[in-house]
């Protein structure tokens, strides 16, 4: 790997040359690169892709906005620290596919990342761009553009399974990372699924205007031509159970089953008909195809929606019920707009696809008709108090304000727990109050020293790329408790 | 894939298909559903195992013919293939040597009682089987169940095969005859609603297994929801069995009607 980098580290003979052909003033003076998207009116009809990519010209221009610092700052924003100025001076000299290369050594889902991590929280965030208050470099468009365009010959391992077998349950971010990684180190991976498809939340939770099925395929397929085998329909500790697993040879098992169980707010009216989980909601469209003609799956097509919550999800959702035909879709959140988890980015996708957001409003009361379908919500008016725990101002009702809203469809999105089918399975695995998989925090090891865990099954509800983080630093884990076993 | 081994009509309505999955053969236990889907554009639905045979690595199930997916599935022939197959799902049943268990089972629900009603007599206990269905042509595995039962109770809503009237009633008829210290019951919910209310009175341990809509059936969708004892619970992962006397009932059969 050493002879990667020296190939193109920052003082190669290249790099110096492209620093040297623009000043820094040429270069910050660049506007940030803005990126297509369909217009408003387009994507409330239809499921395609918002976000349209930077064009070659526009991705080559935002290379230049790249100061290419000595002490880039940028990399310890990104979980799995990617070599950013690396592959970006790529795209500047032209180099694509070198670009891509760069992106993989420490990525094993760039398409993914370029389009669903929260680069304005953590990469761009540091840019020293943000310093001189200007808009950072577009990192995450460039990391797109460079996943989107780059061509990587498959490096195919000629000698898979020389190191042994590895078990990975779940195929979502975490899995799919764990399972590149061990792959290129030469183990024999086995991803195993509980669903019929491979991809976990990036097929089932994300939807494809924001995430096409046919990217996370493309690096689905790029993990089998490493030699990564996938197993649907299969949960570990229910269809095969952990001793099977090592009775079979495996050598270690990489739990990555998410975080499953969606919650609800238990007030008065949850369970009528047309009250629905956001997983559900998204689960029916995303993974069983509802809605179009040809699958047998239903889903209710609410014309007054409202989705609970401020998070990606939640946004997801109401976007989602916008082009289900939903006449008026609102996000009814307990805090402000400042408080608002939800990207930046999905918030204005969201507002102008014609989104209301009733903020400093949170669900009291659900009421239906004879029939049990809900027919409108009783809402308390908000304020906001003092800080909370988490440091955002806290909500608090304003006494006797409430409003009743006519609705035929909600969809509560107030977070998710840990899946505890796996939990629940396997005997000695420590387990928090929460149903989190308790793990050392550095090697990503459970309280069985052959079992590791990763992603939100450990977390509770993060980031892909968080958990991507975790399938990394687990692969390295595994490999040198394996190794020094030897 | 798993490819169907065997099919027989138990009624026009009602198939039974033996399919191939042989480590859901292996793992499952009584009470035990798993999830399946029929063809690449279908939905997933959640059927509950009734038997398994580990050394032929299959599983059977009993499918009613209601709906959409259950009339594709019903319609599949041996050597065809269910396009997916998931499990086993859900807690297994309690078994335990109770005393005298009653194991009152209707329509297609009597399926999921076999594997309860073999369970609950290997563990020695005493068990007196109703079985429950409109005429004597849709009462199914007569024979299976009274192999394993020291009693066996047919009533059908027209006389045609043992007693004339409701469940309910041969139920009750066990209970004024001798001391009953378990019921599981497994039917339509509006059946196991009356036979929770019943034995509530007599104040009988009741065991009841839901089959509610469930989209992913693992616990992430949570479109299978029921209030016990005032809580919200997920028929997947905290059932498929329940404390009957605590299910609330109305609004199960209310949720049931989500999609009709």
């Amino acid at each position: 790997m050493s002879n990667h980098i020296s190939a193109d580290n920052r003082e190669s003979a290249w790099r110096d040359n492209l620093r040297k052909s623009l000043t820094a003033k040429q270069r910050t003076s660049i506007p940030r690169a803005q990126m297509p998207e369909l217009t408003a009116e387009e994507r409330v009809h239809s499921f395609e892709e918002v976000n349209r990519g930077l064009t070659a010209e526009q991705a080559f221009t935002e290379s230049q906005r790249c100061l290419d610092c000595p002490d880039p700052q940028c990399v310890t924003g990104c979980p799995v620290n990617i070599d950013i100025p690396g592959f970006i001076k790529n795209i500047e000299r032209g180099e694509t596919d070198e670009a891509l290369k760069v992106i993989r050594r420490t990525s094993s889902l760039p398409a993914v990342c370029g389009r669903v991590c929260p680069q304005e929280k953590q990469c761009e965030s540091r840019c020293i761009y943000n310093k001189m208050k200007r808009q950072p470099v577009a990192i995450g468009y460039l990391e797109r553009y460079v996943a989107d365009n780059g061509k990587t010959k498959s490096e195919k391992t000629t000698a898979i399974s020389s190191r042994g077998k590895i078990a990975v349950a779940g195929s979502g971010p975490a899995g799919l990372t764990f399972a590149g990684d061990m792959a290129k180190l030469g183990y024999e991976v086995t991803v195993f699924e509980a669903l019929h498809q491979i991809g976990g939340v990036l097929k089932y939770g994300i939807p494809q205007f924001r995430l096409p099925n046919s990217i996370v395929d493309n690096e689905i397929e790029s993990l089998q031509s490493v030699g990564v085998n996938f197993v649907k329909n299969c949960i570990v500790g229910k269809t095969i159970s952990y001793d099977d697993l090592i009775a079979d040879g495996y050598k270690a098992l990489f739990v990555a089953s998410g975080a499953g169980l969606p919650r609800f707010m238990g007030i008065p009216g949850e369970n009528l008909i047309g009250v629905l989980s956001c997983n559900e909601y998204l689960t029916r469209i995303n993974l069983m195809g509802a809605g179009s003609t040809d699958c047998d799956t239903p889903v209710w097509k609410g014309k007054n929606v409202a989705v609970i919550g401020g998070g990606n999800t939640a946004m997801d959702a109401v976007r989602t019920a916008r082009r289900m035909g939903a006449e008026r879709a609102m996000i009814v959140y307990r805090r402000s707009l400042d408080e608002m988890p939800a990207r930046a980015e999905e918030v204005k996708h969201a507002r102008e696809e014609g989104v209301e957001f009733l903020t400093l409003h949170n669900p009291i009361e659900y009421h239906g008709d004879d029939s049990g379908h809900i027919t409108s919500m009783r809402l308390q008016v908000m304020e906001l108090g003092e800080p909370d725990s988490s440091g955002r101002r806290a909500p608090v009702a304003v006494e006797g304000k409430q409003i009743d809203v006519p609705v035929d469809m909600v969809i509560v999105s107030v977070g998710v727990s840990p899946n505890p089918l796996i939990p629940s399975a396997i005997d000695g695995l420590d387990v928090s109050r929460k149903g989190c998989i308790i793990v050392d925090e550095t090697t990503m090891q459970s309280s069985m020293p052959l079992i590791y865990a990763g992603g939100d099954i450990v977390r509770g509800g993060a980031t892909v790329i968080l958990a991507m983080g975790d399938g990394r630093r687990a692969a390295a884990a595994v490999h040198e408790m394996l190794g020094n076993k030897k | 894939m798993n490819k169907i081994i065997e099919k027989e009509y138990f009624s026009p309505k009602v198939v039974k298909l033996v399919v191939e999955a042989p480590l859901i053969a292996k793992s499952r236990r009584a009470g035990h559903f798993v999830m399946v889907r029929a063809s690449e554009n279908g939905e997933r639905i959640p059927l509950t195992i009734a038997e398994a045979d580990k050394d032929k690595g299959t599983i059977t199930l009993v499918i009613q013919n209601v709906g959409v997916s259950t009339a594709k599935i019903c319609a599949l022939n041996v050597g065809d293939e269910l396009t997916d197959v998931v499990g086993p799902l859900g807690k297994a049943t309690h078994i335990d040597r109770f005393g005298t268990v009653i194991c009152c089972g209707g329509g297609v629900g009597v399926a999921p009682l076999l594997p309860i009603v073999k369970a609950m007599k290997e563990a020695g206990n005493r068990v007196v089987s109703v079985l429950a269905a409109r005429s004597a042509d849709l009462v199914i595995l007569k024979e299976q169940v009274e192999e394993y039962s020291d009693e066996l109770i047919i009533m059908t809503d027209d006389g045609s095969l043992g007693k004339k009237g409701l469940v309910t009633q041969g139920v009750e008829e066990v209970i004024q005859n001798e001391p009953v210290d378990m019921v599981v019951t497994i039917g339509p919910a509006i059946m196991m609603k009356f036979v929770a209310a019943l034995t509530k009175k007599y104040d009988i341990p009741t065991v009841c297994s839901l089959n509610t809509i469930m989209v992913d059936g693992t616990g992430m969708c949570g479109a299978c929801r029921i209030t016990v004892d005032g809580k919200t619970r997920f028929v997947c992962i905290d059932g498929p069995e329940f404390d009957a006397h605590q299910v609330d009932f109305d609004e199960m059969l209310m949720r049931l009607r989500s999609y009709n």
